[in-house]
């Protein structure tokens, strides 16, 4: 078997080789395409994430709210509602059937529709994981926090959540690599990152093998990066003294 | 606002299409679970056998296969077995490779887990008996770390099952493939779509609400 690197250089519409492989003009070659895609592939992942933490972040912990037994309840469904339908079925939901329910949703595109999918089913896991984050909690923490005369939004706001947080750190950085793996999921609805890019390429060039290892590659140091910047962030929020554990969830 | 029609599922479209589907969506979770958890085990042992030359393979694999999403590992395998075997093979075994292949290294996670919850006293009892390593870990360890690992394996299997949806990337005839191509012959996609999600979730919370009540039970047995 030989490699052919050069694939990359070459110009998408007339598969002739580019000099410096970068496209100039209106050329646009694999290696611009490539890029490109995991732009999409970075954006869609981070834009989705930052949904996920403020929804899950806000579930999880109504969840643990003591006297509020309906909202426990909702935040109970939409946890199991969102964890027990594949993701590429929730794609399809927000792509196919929601417009044809909601018209105003027709006029999005498909690229927004990927965010909120992705960013609902992960709000769900990190749901889960706020929660069991608080309840790993020592029961004192709460009652020391009523008893300085905190409200609960106050208890909530300057005692459990930053120690909650901080023992999340671990599963947190999980499923934030599971985001950008789970990204891979959007080319079913045709926006075009990484994934996507690979199916058509391969099917342009026939040069499966180059192009699959450049996006597995990309994927690689994506989760790589990730797991190096959450490794910074759980270093500089540590308290000293306290080693702080809670079980992390699975999933891929 | 559109009306939704669910009358034009009947029994003959369902069993034409979505239990078509169904049956390969279930062999599929089956034989990557079994498969998944008999190599898992292996590459677990191989991690934790204290000799490099066994630990440094399986972890990169374990490493590179959680590092790579699911559809991409599908794709892989969709283009490379035929060229390595010389011959094509079809979506759905190229779906089943993939899948023992991939779970393999999660449930490897999970029995490394389990393995390494045993007290080293337990190790120690079955040598004190004059045990082999073979034997240590048949008789003592294993049947213990499975049955500790049970519940997280089955919440595996769950969400295993869930992926099987990504098939879809290679095209083969899954529990979703086939709504999806009954909804189309019927010109009901919406209607499918909704009836997959549903169909999906029922069997999946059932599944999880059963999982949980073995985590209780077993909780409280210890």
């Amino acid at each position: 078997m030989s490699w052919d690197w050069q694939v990359f250089c070459q110009d998408t519409m007339d598969r002739e080789v580019v000099q410096g492989c970068f496209g100039k003009g209106g050329e646009v070659t694999y290696l611009d395409w490539i890029l490109s895609a995991w732009g999409w592939t970075i954006s869609v992942s981070l834009l989705a994430l930052v949904l996920a933490l403020v929804l899950g972040a806000l579930i999880g912990t109504v969840r643990t709210l003591q006297d509020r037994p309906m909202i426990v309840r909702l935040g109970n469904a939409w946890v199991e509602l969102f964890r027990n339908i594949p993701l590429l079925v929730q794609i399809f939901l927000w792509y196919h059937v929601l417009p044809s329910l909601i018209p105003a949703l027709k006029q999005v595109p498909g690229f927004v529709l990927v965010v909120l999918a992705l960013g609902f089913f992960t709000s769900a896991r990190i749901a889960e994981q706020v929660r069991a984050g608080i309840q790993a909690l020592p029961r004192g923490q709460r009652y020391a926090g009523l008893a300085m005369g905190f409200t609960t939004f106050q208890t909530y706001r300057y005692v459990l959540l930053p120690m909650a947080f901080r023992i999340i750190i671990p599963p947190l950085t999980s499923e934030t690599m599971n985001i950008f793996k789970n990204s891979s999921v959007a080319f079913a609805v045709s926006v075009a990152e990484l994934t996507m890019f690979a199916m058509q390429a391969q099917e342009e060039t026939s040069r499966g093998i180059e192009v699959y290892l450049a996006v597995t590659a990309l994927y690689v140091v994506s989760a790589f990066a990730i797991n190096r910047i959450m490794a910074f962030v759980e270093k500089r929020v540590r308290i000293p003294g306290v080693a702080l554990t809670a079980s992390a969830g699975g999933g891929h | 606002m559109m009306n939704l029609d669910f009358s034009f599922y009947n029994w003959d479209l369902i069993s034409n299409f979505v239990l078509k589907g169904l049956y390969f969506s279930l062999l599929l979770t089956l034989i990557a679970t079994l498969g998944g958890v008999f190599f898992g085990t292996v590459l677990a042992l191989m991690r934790l056998s204290g000799r490099k030359w066994l630990d440094v393979p399986a972890t990169i694999y374990v490493n590179g296969m959680r590092s790579i999403p699911l559809v991409m590992v599908i794709l892989w395998f969709f283009l490379l077995v035929p060229a390595i075997i010389g011959r094509p093979i079809g979506a759905e075994v190229s779906a089943i490779v993939t899948f023992v292949a991939f779970e393999a290294a999660y449930f490897s996670e999970i029995m490394r887990a389990g393995i390494q919850s045993i007290s080293r006293g337990q190790v120690y009892a079955g040598q004190a008996l004059g045990m082999t390593y073979g034997q240590n870990m048949k008789l003592v360890v294993l049947p213990q770390a499975f049955r500790n690992m049970l519940p997280v394996l089955l919440t595996q299997t769950i969400i295993l099952f869930q992926d099987t949806s990504l098939v879809y990337a290679i095209g083969a005839y899954d529990m979703l493939k086939g709504f999806e191509v009954a909804g189309k012959n019927f010109g009901r996609p919406i209607e499918a779509y909704l009836a997959a999600a549903v169909l999906y979730f029922v069997m999946c919370y059932a599944l999880s609400w059963m999982v949980k009540r073995l985590h209780q039970k077993i909780a409280i047995i210890r």
